[in-house]
């Protein structure tokens, strides 16, 4: 599956206003790079798993989110680790680990046009200044619809390398993968002109 | 009405199409031609998405080169890939998107997309996730969002190619069902039998203006 899609439901978590929601999230943001004790870290992490319960996101949905990450994570461990010592190496995994886990708690209860709606809402005053806080909204909701999209059309490119024997070469995927993302733009663009 | 008259269109500087004078008032005219024969810039031209390099194309009396927005409030469209025309992952969210742009509320928009959904065969799937539904799910979703915005003309570049025959029935059955002018471009010469009138493009040209057994044998003799 592909991570942090909408995933319906009835909670307490889904039925949150999109707005507390984001709220929170920079909240929890801000606090988690206030605190400089690795205990607290840890504990916020556990809120934040003690929300996907809440939310009834099953374990392996919550560890989809954040299993991309754990190589990034791995590393920035190794290297705080060796350059500044364990209680800031785990302080600095148990924030980004955190963080990942409460924006994807976010964006798998929260429907796109909630979210654009409140990113509007706060972009709104820069509209004065002749930003477009439509296209914003577009361009955003835009990024989360083409996530699963962007990842077939790897897949696809990457199985047709495979069957011509050119598994190992980034560049027969890369240039392919390009060009089809081009053209998908191209369409794209022509759709939304078509439906505005 | 649509009119076209004395229209030639050019994309990427290349002229495809030339020598078009024509008026559209049938409810169910059919586009068939060869790959590069100019019927899917055709199509574009009666919403204004291609705007001609000579000569006008008006809808309903608006020029789509200078009144561009009433065009498209009058005109749908509905491409070949529903991948490429779903904006918002989820069902009901991106049948609302051209909605929010009419100025409706809230809760008309809620009401519009209820009934557009019990329309088009999706009901209960509001919250369904776009890329999880079947082709022909999402052709039906692409169509239900163009729809919901209640346009006079639809146009419609090959919505069943890359359809299977199922679902390539059940887009052609809802289709049938609606009230609107339907401009059908194809390469399915078994859809279009029940059609009023068809345009077979050749070359940039149009080839002949029949009833639908005339047109497919003209195109026949065309094809060799």
């Amino acid at each position: 599956m592909i991570a942090g899609l909408y995933r319906p439901g009835t909670s307490p978590v889904h039925r949150a206003r999109a707005g507390i929601k984001l709220a929170a999230l920079l909240g929890l943001g801000t606090l988690l790079f206030a605190i400089a004790d690795p205990r607290l870290a840890a504990a916020a992490l556990v809120l934040t798993m003690a929300a996907h319960g809440l939310a009834r996101i099953p374990a392996r949905v919550a560890f989809a989110q954040i299993r991309p990450a754990l190589w990034i994570l791995g590393i920035l461990f190794a290297v705080q680790l060796w350059l500044v010592g364990l209680d800031a190496a785990l302080l600095l995994v148990l924030r980004f680990a955190t963080l990942i886990l409460a924006a994807s708690l976010v964006t798998l209860t929260t429907r796109t046009a909630d979210l654009v709606a409140v990113i509007e809402w706060a972009l709104s005053p820069l509209a004065r200044l002749g930003v477009d806080v439509a296209k914003v909204g577009l361009a955003i909701s835009l990024a989360i619809r083409f996530i699963p999209a962007v990842a077939a059309i790897v897949e696809e490119v990457r199985e047709a390398q495979r069957a011509r024997g050119q598994d190992r070469s980034m560049i027969a995927l890369a240039v392919p993968v390009i060009i089809r993302l081009l053209k998908m733009a191209d369409e794209i663009a022509e759709a939304i002109d078509a439906r505005s | 009405m649509i009119a076209l008259t004395g229209v030639a269109a050019e994309r990427g500087g290349r002229r495809v199409l030339s020598d078009l004078d024509l008026t559209l008032t049938e409810r169910r005219i059919a586009i068939v031609g060869a790959n590069g024969s100019g019927k899917s810039t055709f199509a574009r031209l009666l919403n204004g998405l291609v705007v001609p390099s000579e000569g006008s194309v008006t809808v309903d009396g608006f020029d789509t080169k200078s009144r561009g927005k009433e065009v498209r409030r009058l005109v749908g469209f509905v491409f070949q890939n529903p991948d490429n025309q779903i904006v918002y992952p989820t069902v009901a969210e991106d049948i609302a998107f051209g909605l929010k742009g009419r100025g409706l509320d809230k809760p008309a928009i809620a009401v519009r997309v209820a009934e557009t959904l019990d329309r088009f065969g999706l009901t209960g799937m509001d919250d369904r996730l776009a890329h999880e539904l079947s082709g022909g799910e999402r052709q039906m979703l692409a169509l239900a969002g163009v729809m919901a915005m209640a346009p006079r003309w639809l146009v419609m570049d090959e919505p069943t190619t890359l359809l299977d025959l199922r679902n390539t029935r059940r887009v052609m059955d809802a289709v049938a069902a609606l009230e609107q002018h339907v401009v059908f471009v194809t390469h399915d010469l078994d859809l279009i039998a029940g059609f009023d009138r068809v345009l077979v493009f050749e070359a940039g040209s149009l080839a002949a203006d029949a009833a639908p057994a005339e047109a497919v044998a003209a195109y026949r003799a065309i094809a060799g």
